[in-house]
């Protein structure tokens, strides 16, 4: 099982995958707001999203799981 | 007025509430849950929460605020920048209940705020503005069409859009063609219009501002320019007055500009007219901020005013407290965001700030929201303080800057003090020779 973290303390402000899709390494995977400023979270590993751990308008912290790979 | 409520939070509401205390007027402050050690709700004469720390939960609860400064009974209420400052229907509501708004007449404010209307409104009362769209593009072939007729590059821009969010440089179609949906959906989802314009973009830019107060009785004045040239992703980083790069001859033009376009709107209280500034002096109009500036301690520098008292008098119905010709620009003063943030990448960098202090000495004023053992929170921008560096002149406020900087520890967090450091040694800016993409083609951080 693989993980894609926060690399930031923020508000998660978009989620550009769903559960069963294939991504890349580099994808852009979600948007986290944090000091007013938009932060791309880029996977750096590839693999079926399994499970999204968060929703749009949460709270999360650096090093917070927001994808499950299989 | 007695008492005050300043809806805002950090820096600016303990800039306030200084001036307030000063003048013997109390203070309410509002706070999230976030803010509740901060040093400015520390410092109010009453503090209140209102609310969650997400912007729209606290600080932006307009209906909140103004039932709290009913309850409070308090005189006035104070905006400061950001927020609920430039909100025209906030304005009306305090107007409404019978409180004072700290600020310029509502509809100035909507007049200002969109900014295909306020070009309209400048280019009627003589004022040039930069070439571009005289209505909102609805259509990519359009934008497209006065692109060409302009020509490339040029900015794409949201007509809500403000602090750098919503605007795009395109250096041809393919770029124009990728960003117009996109800049359209982030001008809805920010300022709830997807209206957006095309301006030509000017190369080598400076961002020049000019500062102008109105009283209710028609008096105008301007408080001299600011050169707010050094940005990074279109947002202002380090301000500087006079402005070391424009001859005199177009400084004065460029207030005489400034005193017409505020005149156009019969400004009240405290507005800056920012224009852009190209190689040869030829400058246009931007945008009026109708609000005090984030970079107001610049003036206050070289004027030795305090613009806040400024605000204040002007809103109890009080004249201008000095006329032009009283009104002295003397010496130099330069001001330093400081921002919790990578000083390469630009990124933002919360967290505990174990330390923060500084060497005191003389031309030294250091506007800080947080202390020593604050929590800088994703909440909100990551300005931590301004410095602002006075000197007799361009080159003495240079050195103190630099010396100010030797001096600055900051433990726990990432902030810019780096880059201040390796801007303040670099050649170009030391005389005085730089534009809006100054940030953007240096490296200045060698470590």
């Amino acid at each position: 099982m693989k993980e894609i973290t926060s690399s930031m303390a923020g508000t998660v402000l978009n989620i550009m995958v769903g559960g069963g899709d294939e991504i890349t390494s580099g994808q852009e995977v979600l948007m986290i707001e944090s000091m007013k400023m938009e932060i791309p979270i880029e996977s750096q590993i590839e693999g079926k999203v399994s499970e999204v751990k968060v929703n749009i308008g949460d709270f999360v912290n650096e090093g917070d799981v927001l994808l499950v790979l299989e | 007025m007695k008492k005050i409520l300043i809806a805002n939070r950090g820096e600016i509401a303990l800039r306030i509430m200084n001036t307030c205390h000063q003048m013997g007027i109390e203070t309410v402050a509002v706070y999230s849950d976030a803010d509740s050690d901060m040093p400015f709700v520390k410092e109010a004469t009453y503090a209140f929460n209102i609310g969650e720390p997400a912007v729209n939960k606290s600080y932006l609860r307009s209906e909140i605020i103004l039932e709290l400064a009913k309850n409070e009974d308090v005189d006035g209420i104070h905006p400061g920048y950001g927020f609920l400052s430039e909100n025209a229907d906030f304005a009306r509501s305090v107007m409404e209940a019978g409180i004072i708004f700290i600020g310029p007449d509502p509809d100035t404010i909507d007049l200002m705020g969109d900014k295909i209307v306020s070009r309209k409104t400048m280019l009627d009362a003589g004022v040039a503005v930069v070439p571009g769209s005289e209505e909102g593009t609805s259509t990519l072939e359009e934008a497209v069409r006065l692109a060409e007729s302009m020509g490339y590059p040029v900015m794409l821009k949201a007509s809500g859009g403000g602090g750098g969010i919503g605007m795009v440089r395109c250096e041809n179609e393919q770029a124009l063609a990728k960003s117009f949906g996109s800049t359209k959906a982030r001008a809805k989802a920010y300022f709830g219009s997807e209206e957006v314009f095309v301006e030509k973009y000017i190369n080598n830019a400076r961002h020049v501002e000019v500062q102008v107060f109105g009283d209710n009785y028609g008096n105008i004045v301007h408080l001299f320019e600011r050169d707010c040239s050094i940005q990074r992703r279109h947002q202002k980083v380090v301000e500087e007055s006079p402005s070391p790069f424009l001859s005199d001859s177009a400084k004065q033009k460029m207030y005489d500009t400034a005193i017409k376009a505020a005149t156009a709107v019969n400004y009240r209280n405290a507005g800056t007219i920012e224009f852009i500034v190209d190689e040869q002096e030829n400058f246009y109009f931007l945008e009026m901020n109708t609000r005090l500036q984030v970079e107001h301690p610049v003036t206050e520098g070289v004027t030795g005013l305090d613009l806040v008292k400024w605000q204040i008098l002007v809103a109890r119905g009080e004249k201008l407290p000095l006329a032009q010709t009283d009104i002295q620009q003397k010496g130099h003063a330069i001001e330093f965001r400081l921002y919790a943030e990578d000083p390469k990448s630009f990124l933002p960098s919360p967290g505990i700030m174990e330390e923060f202090t500084w060497k005191e000495f003389q031309g030294i004023r250091v506007d800080a929201g947080y202390a020593s053992r604050s929590t800088v929170t994703p909440y909100y921008d990551p300005m931590i303080a301004k410095c602002i560096i006075y000197g007799d002149t361009r080159k003495e406020s240079l050195e103190r800057a630099e010396q100010f900087f030797k001096g600055l520890t900051i433990k726990g967090i990432k902030t810019n003090a780096p880059l201040f450091k390796g801007i303040l040694k670099d050649p170009d800016f030391i005389n005085g020779n730089y534009s809006t993409s100054f940030l953007t083609n240096k490296t200045l951080i060698t470590e």
